[in-house]
């Protein structure tokens, strides 16, 4: 799978978790919980989103090292199937 | 219309979910209205028949008007059972035939695609139960017309319950003007572009939101005489209690760890009653059942504070369930009247942004509210050893009417014991 389809199954579900706030105004390095006003609520639907989507598990131990789009798509670039 | 809080002076009707003749039951939800805050599911408290809708779709009315008549079954006609006691009857029904209160049928749906609500770039205004309703029946928010300030689609709008016309405070934009607009942060030139019709509805959702809060929080300001106690609370129990657990879940059965300090303020709360229930007439009333009010922020601006019910006799599990779900429908629409009426103490936890301490305003009439900062590493004595812990600030605000600081400190100090004993939780 691409970085760029990647990158736009992360937006469709954020876009879904957010609606009112938009996405598309999101930079590859902007922090997105502090962008989209992401709480731990939603951050936890993304995680599982992404599970049900990609395939790909995140730990907890790892929700440290992804605050933007960049990071969270090269994250999983590296172990979607 | 019920009072669905301290913060609520009138309320819209969206729609009726029943007709006269409909046999109800007690906790059947029987309409939609929409406050300064949200649309409700409003539940009735008695068994009956229907026998009168009142209030019509899309009439907005003041707290204690009657919306509609229920014979309770012992009555047999004579007596009529009021949905929601004082005031008398609503203003006249507007000239609209009552067919029109009820569901309309699929495709009976504003057929109109001549004008289309235009939306910059993509984006269309709508409540977020105007976006649920629309997405239930399958109709695509573009091809509704909305009726609020600024062409904002509102779940009337979605239900068919409001006159099709757009009031002609609210400009059109003409089709031109859709076209082809940047996203949002692009600052468009000035002449023929939406920004203008953009604003309002932002503003105006915001300028009722603010208003019910400032209703509230002044009263509680104006008549609660608060005291704050706060806690430093050593977490790591807690937390390596919860990621051990979590560790060995699937990613949609994990707990959030807010969910242990609600259960341990539950618990608390059982040890300190007093804290649990509200002042009126003049006196504590405390509450037997536990039901926590638990604050959550709308992206757009304002906040909602609906119950987890009977939150100390539920497990961790559970009250994750039942978190979700009401967190789910704060912000999609689908809350019940009993779960923003029920609350009998409030929890906030601003802990997602970094803020360490909360000092709260109660929500009245309840008498406390437990705020929770976030959990930071930070050096913590004990046995005369230093060590890097999770610590976590609790804060109590109580109304000293009902308690005083002696009581107040019992709580926090049963709050803190919990916590070192996640196993009980």
């Amino acid at each position: 799978m691409t970085e760029d389809r990647i990158k736009e199954v992360v937006l469709t579900i954020l876009r879904r978790i957010a609606p009112e706030a938009d996405p598309t105004t999101l930079g590859p390095d902007d922090n997105i919980r502090r962008t989209l006003d992401i709480d731990s609520f939603d951050a936890l639907n993304f995680f599982i989103r992404l599970d049900e989507e990609l395939g790909v598990s995140v730990p907890e131990s790892d929700y440290g090292q992804l605050h933007t789009l960049a990071e969270i798509v090269r994250y999983l670039a590296a172990r979607v199937q | 219309m019920p009072s669905l809080g301290a913060d609520m002076q009138e309320g819209t009707l969206v729609e009726w979910l029943v007709k006269p003749g409909d046999r109800v039951k007690r906790r059947d939800v029987v309409a939609v209205v929409e406050t300064d805050k949200a649309a409700i599911e409003i539940e009735v408290y008695e068994d009956g028949v229907v026998e009168r809708l009142v209030v019509e779709p899309g009439q907005k009315v003041p707290v204690g008007t009657v919306l509609a008549i229920i014979r309770s079954d012992g009555e047999a006609g004579a007596g009529q059972k009021k949905e929601a006691a004082a005031g008398e009857v609503a203003a006249p029904a507007p000239g609209r035939s009552k067919a029109e209160a009820v569901t309309p049928p699929p495709g009976h749906e504003p057929a109109a695609p001549a004008p289309v609500a235009p939306a910059a770039a993509g984006r269309i205004k709508a409540s977020p139960y105007a976006r649920r309703l629309a997405a239930e029946r399958g109709l695509a928010l573009e091809r509704l017309q909305g009726t609020g300030p600024g062409g904002v689609i509102r779940a009337a709008d979605v239900a068919g319950g409001v006159a099709p016309e757009v009031p002609s405070a609210v400009p059109q934009q003409p089709s031109a003007a859709v076209a082809d607009q940047g996203p949002a942060t692009v600052t468009p030139p000035a002449a023929e572009t939406p920004p203008a019709a953009e604003m309002p509805p932002t503003r105006d959702f915001q300028a009722g939101m603010r208003r019910a809060i400032a209703a509230a929080m002044a009263r509680s300001n104006r008549e609660i005489p608060h005291y704050y106690l706060g806690l430093r609370i050593d977490m790591s129990r807690t937390l390596r209690r919860l990621e051990a657990e979590n560790l060995k879940r699937p990613i949609r059965e994990r707990i959030l760890p807010v969910v242990p300090l609600i259960k341990a303020v539950a618990l608390a709360l059982g040890e300190v009653p007093e804290l649990n229930g509200y002042w009126l007439e003049d006196r504590l009333q405390p509450q037997e059942a536990i039901n926590i009010g638990f604050a959550i922020a709308l992206r757009q601006g304002g906040l909602l504070t609906p119950a987890l019910l009977n939150a100390d006799l539920q497990t961790l599990d559970e009250l994750m369930a039942a978190l979700r779900d009401l967190i789910t429908r704060t912000r999609s629409g689908g809350l019940r009247s009993s779960e923003l009426t029920e609350a009998t103490v409030t929890v906030t936890s601003l802990g997602d942004l970094g803020v360490e301490t909360v000092y709260g305003v109660i929500y009245p009439p309840q008498v406390a509210l437990i705020g929770f900062g976030r959990t930071m590493e930070q050096p913590w004595a004990e046995n005369g050893m230093l060590a890097v812990r999770p610590v976590l600030t609790a804060t109590l605000a109580a109304d000293h009417r009902a308690t005083d600081g002696h009581r107040g400190a019992q709580f926090l100090d049963a709050l803190n014991r919990y916590l070192q004993e996640p196993e009980k939780l």
